[in-house]
């Protein structure tokens, strides 16, 4: 495990707390505001931030994302410009682990060692891959974990135990639960249920657990955190850019406001 | 070569030695065609596209399946089609003499509705009432239309907005099938990104619902179920030939989307080293102005929709949207078996423009009285290249893949003519 992520999970374990783990897409809806909403994140009880690198096509995703990617795409927000954002973003924070998350097909065309030397340089310490499950993910797998980076997959509702075997097997960091069928923005959320898979995958593997897609506000975060290691955000901040894409004052407060709703109530 | 990648996968496909390839054994049991195809889809998709791969496995070679679909295909379908000598056209070209393989006299006017049947035969299986589509000309969409109101199953198409407006006559027969068409207006608005939004559908509402992809790209087991569906388009062709010309043909011609068409006419006749096989992409406003739909004639290796292809795409990995006259052709991505021929030599890529295209409408409907798709004009308009090369007693098979009813209101608009 990359040695910020263990670092984060090791102090919220001793403080009997649970990762708060909001996702933003780079770039969105500029890219000068992204760092700085980095910043106010972790200022408000973020403990790990999931970047997302636009692609044209978020096919996984619900509206609510593939606008934040076509609005970072106006800017032309490359993957490489998401790597120099990580890299400014160290300049004054060199603890909370920063993971990447987006498709294939942006990492493909950069070229998979290009990428992971780089993303290591800027202090990167994770990579999800939406689209690409362990089976297709060998090569890619092997080059981030020689550079230290966890390669992080998400299970859903559907992931049988065999796979859950093989995907445990595959990636470090910690483990993406994906607590609904659909794409992200979804809604109704079944905690009882979500609870019974968090067990049954703890079963299987001692990697941490985090839990996101219909996580909207701080009643959910909490009954998430609860049963869970972590409770990953995203459309619901996202919303709050699509609503005041031109504000950025706006954007900071209110997902400031937001994420601080659901520390105070996960703790 | 232009397998350029570095990302350590072996892509040496270019030194087989073609005379000993087992056509057959591709896709491996992952689902790989060399470094094409595969399976890259988000874990929420995985369950169901095993359940798909298992359920059309175990059906695959089961005689009573085959009856049913063989079948339909003589009954409802109307199959075989036929091979037609388009005598005039070859005298007036003067060169090879051309004949057609007619799935424009398919019902529902396309080929596509070989593999919808398949597919929607398939579902009834798997106990699934809800099937949805995606498409970019409406031909599949219609195609799955028809036989989900035949099978009585419910249906929802997915559609980019460009499309719908496009392809106005094929909308509303839809509608008239009883499908629900839904207009998709993220990203170029075509083809990619009605294929993006049903599988945001599929994964939304997998317990009840059968994915019907209308081409041979996607996640496996797609790519390798769609070209079995359409293989009969070659299987009948080959003997056809024999039969009409007592021997194999020298060349074939088929115009490439996604490849669905193409494949059904090619895979038939990979052993048959000496039939030249030539595979025609939209090249739109012209190779050089960027504004094509010919991935395999300009771009490098991606990966879109759950498997890895030639794909248009932007130095970042962005999807490039694509363009051409013909919306079955849009798409940015093809096929991982063509991917594959072309790496390892076997099949040959070309593109026409927009203009060929039309002028390859023109002549078939003027000279032959077949009206065909602008699709299938892009085969056309390649074989009025190819076949004054070769000598009169040479033989092209061209696909007529779908009829062009269809296209009259974009012909009509590109003319200047108002209907």
């Amino acid at each position: 495990m990359s040695k910020r992520l263990a670092e984060c999970f090791t102090k919220l374990k001793t403080s009997g707390k649970k990762a708060l783990i909001p996702y933003i897409t780079a770039g969105d809806s500029n890219p000068s505001i992204t760092v700085p909403l980095m910043h106010k994140m972790v200022e408000v009880g973020a403990d790990i931030i999931e970047l997302g690198i636009p692609f044209s096509d978020p096919m996984a995703d619900g509206p609510t994302i593939q606008l934040a990617c076509e609005r970072a795409l106006l800017h032309h927000t490359s993957l490489h410009d998401v790597i120099d954002m990580v890299v400014e973003f160290r300049k004054t924070d060199t603890t909370t682990p920063i993971i990447l998350m987006g498709y294939l097909n942006p990492v493909e065309a950069m070229g998979y060692k290009q990428f992971a030397e780089a993303a290591a340089q800027a202090g990167i310490d994770g990579l999800l891959t939406v689209d690409l499950p362990p089976e297709e993910g060998e090569q890619l797998t092997s080059i981030l974990k020689t550079n230290e980076i966890d390669p992080i997959f998400l299970l859903s509702p559907t992931t049988t135990p065999d796979r859950i075997q093989k995907i445990a097997d595959a990636g470090s960091g910690y483990l993406y639960y994906v607590s609904l069928k659909g794409v992200t923005g979804s809604a109704a959320l079944n905690v009882k249920e979500v609870a019974e898979k968090v067990a049954a995958i703890k079963t299987i593997s001692s990697l941490p657990v985090g839990v996101g897609f219909g996580i909207k506000d701080a009643d959910s975060a909490s009954a998430i955190a609860a049963v869970s290691d972590g409770v990953i955000v995203g459309s619901a901040i996202v919303k709050i850019i699509e609503n005041n894409p031109d504000d950025s004052d706006t954007i900071l407060r209110e997902i400031g406001e937001l994420l601080a709703s659901m520390r105070a109530a996960m703790d | 070569m232009s397998n350029v990648n570095n990302n350590g996968f072996d892509d040496s496909l270019a030194n087989l030695d073609l005379s000993k390839i087992d056509w057959n054994s591709f896709p491996d049991d992952k689902g790989h065609f060399g470094i094409y195809g595969g399976r890259f889809a988000a874990e929420t998709l995985m369950e169901a596209i095993e359940e798909l791969e298992k359920a059309y496995y175990s059906l695959k070679d089961n005689a009573d399946f085959q009856a049913d679909y063989d079948n339909d295909l003589r009954h409802y379908v109307g199959r075989p089609s036929p091979l037609y000598h388009a005598e005039r056209w070859s005298n007036e070209l003067g060169g090879a003499q051309i004949y057609l393989k007619r799935e424009d006299l398919n019902h529902t006017g396309a080929h596509k509705v070989n593999n919808t049947i398949g597919q929607a035969l398939l579902a009834k299986h798997m106990g699934k009432p809800r099937i949805i589509a995606e498409t970019g000309a409406g031909q599949h969409g219609v195609a799955t239309a028809t036989i989900a109101a035949r099978l009585g199953l419910e249906c929802v198409v997915y559609m980019g907005e460009v499309d719908v407006q496009r392809q106005a006559p094929n909308v509303y027969r839809m509608k008239l099938l009883g499908a629900e068409v839904r207009p998709v207006s993220s990203g170029s608005k075509t083809l990619k990104d009605a294929l993006n939004e049903a599988m945001r559908d599929w994964v939304t509402n997998v317990d009840n619902t059968f994915y019907c992809i209308g081409t041979v790209a996607g996640p496996h087991p797609y790519p390798a179920m769609v070209r079995d569906f359409q293989t009969i388009i070659g299987r009948e062709a080959k003997q056809q030939c024999l039969k009409q010309a007592g021997r194999l043909p020298d060349a074939l011609i088929a115009c490439i989307g996604g490849g669905s068409n193409a494949i059904g006419l090619f895979h038939e006749f990979l052993p048959d080293l000496e039939v030249d096989i030539y595979g025609v992409e939209a090249a739109g406003r012209g190779l050089q102005t960027g504004e094509h739909a010919a991935p395999l004639c300009t771009a490098k290796p991606g990966v879109l929709h759950g498997n890895r292809m030639y794909l248009m795409a932007d130095k970042d990995g962005q999807v490039i949207e694509p363009h051409s006259i013909s919306a079955g052709l849009d798409y940015p991505g093809v096929g991982p078996e063509h991917c594959f021929l072309k790496d390892t030599g076997r099949a040959n890529y070309v593109a026409v423009t927009d203009d060929e295209a039309m002028q390859g409408f023109h002549a078939l409907t003027r000279i032959e009285g077949i009206i065909p798709a602008l699709e299938s004009s892009h085969a056309l308009a390649y074989a009025m290249k190819l076949a004054p090369t070769m000598s009169k007693d040479k033989i092209i098979i061209v696909n007529l893949s779908g009829r062009g009813d269809k296209d009259i209101n974009t012909i009509a608009a590109r003319e200047g003519v108002t209907l």
